[in-house]
């Protein structure tokens, strides 16, 4: 392994210069709004791991004594109208939302970010082509084309994730070919060159650790856009199946209630709320401390 | 300009036959056999020979796009196999529904949106500007299903104010159509108002810090001249057209609003066919929301340079 090979993220000059990293989290640190995100994110994630734990009931356990009853000390946020507890529902259906919100996300990153490594990298038929694709795909509205691959891939919550995190694809690799295009003139990505590595791992060594944060910044944002389209998918039943529990199939009953049961639809579209904020706030405030313009 | 022109049509053509070629290639997706599928519950050997005839499902791909293509050129856009109508004459009868829709919630939308953000580049860093933004992030991150959920249990609930679903056309009763679509105008322009304001504050912020405004300032002028003709003008361009791009997700938020309002426009059909089964209709109906939605791009970026004569060759 040649020293260029190791080369960190910045070119460290100054052996006492802060790493950009440490730099980037001392910033965030300071913005109260993406802090607030931050926790909120991470009791999300707890609340779904430890689902089987804190949930007070089983969430598909139905019971017709206990149906369309208001909030109560046996049931803090009340039950639906088939006696479920919708605390326990919610619970659970934090898994459905933050999975679909990441996994999706991580398919969008996987197939976008390598082909706009390339695009940007390669240039010339191979940029000109992939470029025209995602022009197409971003010609269809993004809830309009999730809904029309889910319909076609048919219903469930697998099918839901691979609809949205198609349909996320393209803007990373709009996001990933620009960055690449920018980073590929600089100095360090010459003289990577000049020493002779060959250009995938220039590419993956040298260019990608470079736009890294741009699209840290862009992911945390479309969680909060992919966990939207999830409950919205779940919302007109091309999601997460009945009974499995979901914020978006549960606001999809709730709404036959409204009238008799308002908090069956307050619960559920409040945490869909809280944690699409909590993203957004993330990555609002993570754009301001990743910025090197922002000092 | 016209060789802008000329140049941007040209480059819409491939982009358009793509958008053709992915939503064609959503049938390959179908599992199965799609003529089976396609039939619904007709398991009659005959109707399933009729559809593969008439959809050529017997041809290689390339052929079955040819024909598909040939007929949506020549006005063509399928069958509707439930409504037994053809998907032009259903995206006729439901397109106006939903642009009544848009109309209203992009009032609503810039009514709120611009001096929102206005106010909030006016009075950077006071509680103004934290509202403001507060009012953004709300805005962004509220699911509109939800949202009119919501609006339907205060109002139609229990308030009794609005009617909870349905629609009446405008030629029919105008206060009944007004009353029927006034919420879900709401539902749809609230998000699209936090993305108007967060592009008028930024621009407001830059055009306020121009020259040509202290300009202004200096020759004594109020300052609510200052904002509203000379800052307000200049800043407008930027918002227009970013504003137009948000028409993908007026239509994206219409297939959920009009689920839940029971309204029978664009998005309902979207939703309803999904259900039905009836894939051409879907098929049609987003190439028809693809076509209009690089059309309108098309005409942003001519307004943009129109209105901006440091762009105009």
């Amino acid at each position: 392994m040649t020293a260029a090979t190791v080369t960190p993220t910045v070119p460290a000059t100054d052996a006492r210069e802060e790493n950009p990293w440490a730099r980037a989290w001392r910033r965030l640190k300071r913005r109260k709004g993406a802090m607030f995100g931050l926790v909120v994110v991470v009791l999300f994630i707890l609340v779904a791991i430890l689902a089987p734990v804190i949930s007070p009931y089983d969430p598909i356990a139905t019971s017709f004594t206990q149906v369309r009853k208001p909030p109560s000390w046996a049931h803090w946020l009340g039950t639906d109208e088939v006696g479920r507890d919708v605390l326990a529902r919610i619970i659970w259906g934090a898994r459905a939302s933050l999975s679909a919100g990441l996994v999706s996300v991580g398919i969008a990153l996987g197939i976008g970010v390598p082909l706009g490594l390339l695009a940007g990298y390669a240039g010339g038929w191979i940029d000109a082509v992939l470029s025209r694709i995602v022009d197409a795909m971003l010609a269809v509205p993004f809830l309009i084309l999730a809904i029309a691959l889910a319909a076609f891939l048919g219903p469930s919550l697998t099918n839901a994730m691979i609809a949205i995190g198609v349909t996320a694809t393209p803007v990373f690799i709009r996001l990933t070919r620009g960055q690449t295009i920018a980073a590929k003139v600089e100095d360090y990505v010459e003289a990577a060159r000049a020493v002779g590595n060959p250009h995938w791992r220039i590419a993956l060594r040298h260019v990608l650790p470079n736009i890294v944060p741009p699209l840290l910044v862009q992911a945390s944002l479309a969680i909060a856009g992919a966990i939207i389209a999830e409950a919205a998918l779940s919302f007109l039943g091309l999601g997460q199946q009945p009974p499995s529990p979901s914020w978006g199939s549960m606001l999809n009953s709730a709404q036959r209630f409204i009238a008799q049961a308002p908090w069956m639809a307050f619960w559920p579209g409040f945490a869909i709320f809280f944690a699409v904020l909590s993203f957004n706030l993330l990555g609002d405030g993570l754009r301001d401390a990743l910025d090197p313009r922002h000092k | 300009m016209l060789t802008f022109l000329s140049q941007r049509l040209l480059q819409i053509i491939p982009t358009l036959i793509l958008v053709s070629m992915l939503i064609f290639g959503l049938q390959q997706l179908l599992p199965g056999d799609p003529a089976l599928i396609m039939a619904g519950e007709e398991r009659d050997p005959k109707v399933l020979e009729e559809i593969r005839e008439q959809y050529r499902l017997n041809e290689p791909i390339p052929i079955q796009y040819f024909y598909w293509i040939k007929g949506v050129l020549s006005g063509n856009l399928g069958e509707s196999m439930r409504l037994k109508a053809s998907v032009s004459s259903l995206v006729a009868e439901k397109l106006p529904v939903t642009l009544q829709l848009a109309a209203m919630a992009l009032v609503v939308a810039l009514g709120i949106g611009i001096p929102a953000g206005i106010i909030s580049a006016v009075k950077k860093d006071t509680a103004w500007d934290y509202g403001a933004n507060v009012f953004a992030l709300w805005g962004l991150s509220t699911p509109n299903f939800w949202l009119g959920i919501l609006m339907i249990f205060l109002f139609s609930v229990t308030l009794g104010w609005l009617p909870a679903s349905g629609y009446v056309r405008m030629g029919e009763d105008w206060r009944a159509s007004l009353a029927t679509t006034v919420m879900p105008a709401f539902v749809l322009g609230n998000a699209i108002a936090a993305v108007l304001m967060r592009h008028t504050r930024s621009a407001m912020l830059q055009a306020m810090g121009a020259d040509y405004v202290r300009t202004a300032r200096a020759k004594g002028l109020y300052e609510k001249r200052v904002v509203l003709k000379h800052a307000l003008r200049n800043a407008m361009t930027p918002v227009i057209t970013l504003g137009a791009l948000e028409f993908g997700t007026l239509l994206s938020g219409a297939v959920l609003t009009e689920q839940i309002f029971t309204i029978p426009g664009f998005g309902k059909l979207i939703v309803d066919s999904v259900f039905n089964r009836d894939y051409a209709v879907v098929q049609g109906v987003v190439l028809v929301t693809a076509t209009t939605y690089i059309v309108l791009n098309l005409l942003a970026d001519v307004a943009y340079v129109l209105v901006n004569p440091r762009l105009r060759g």
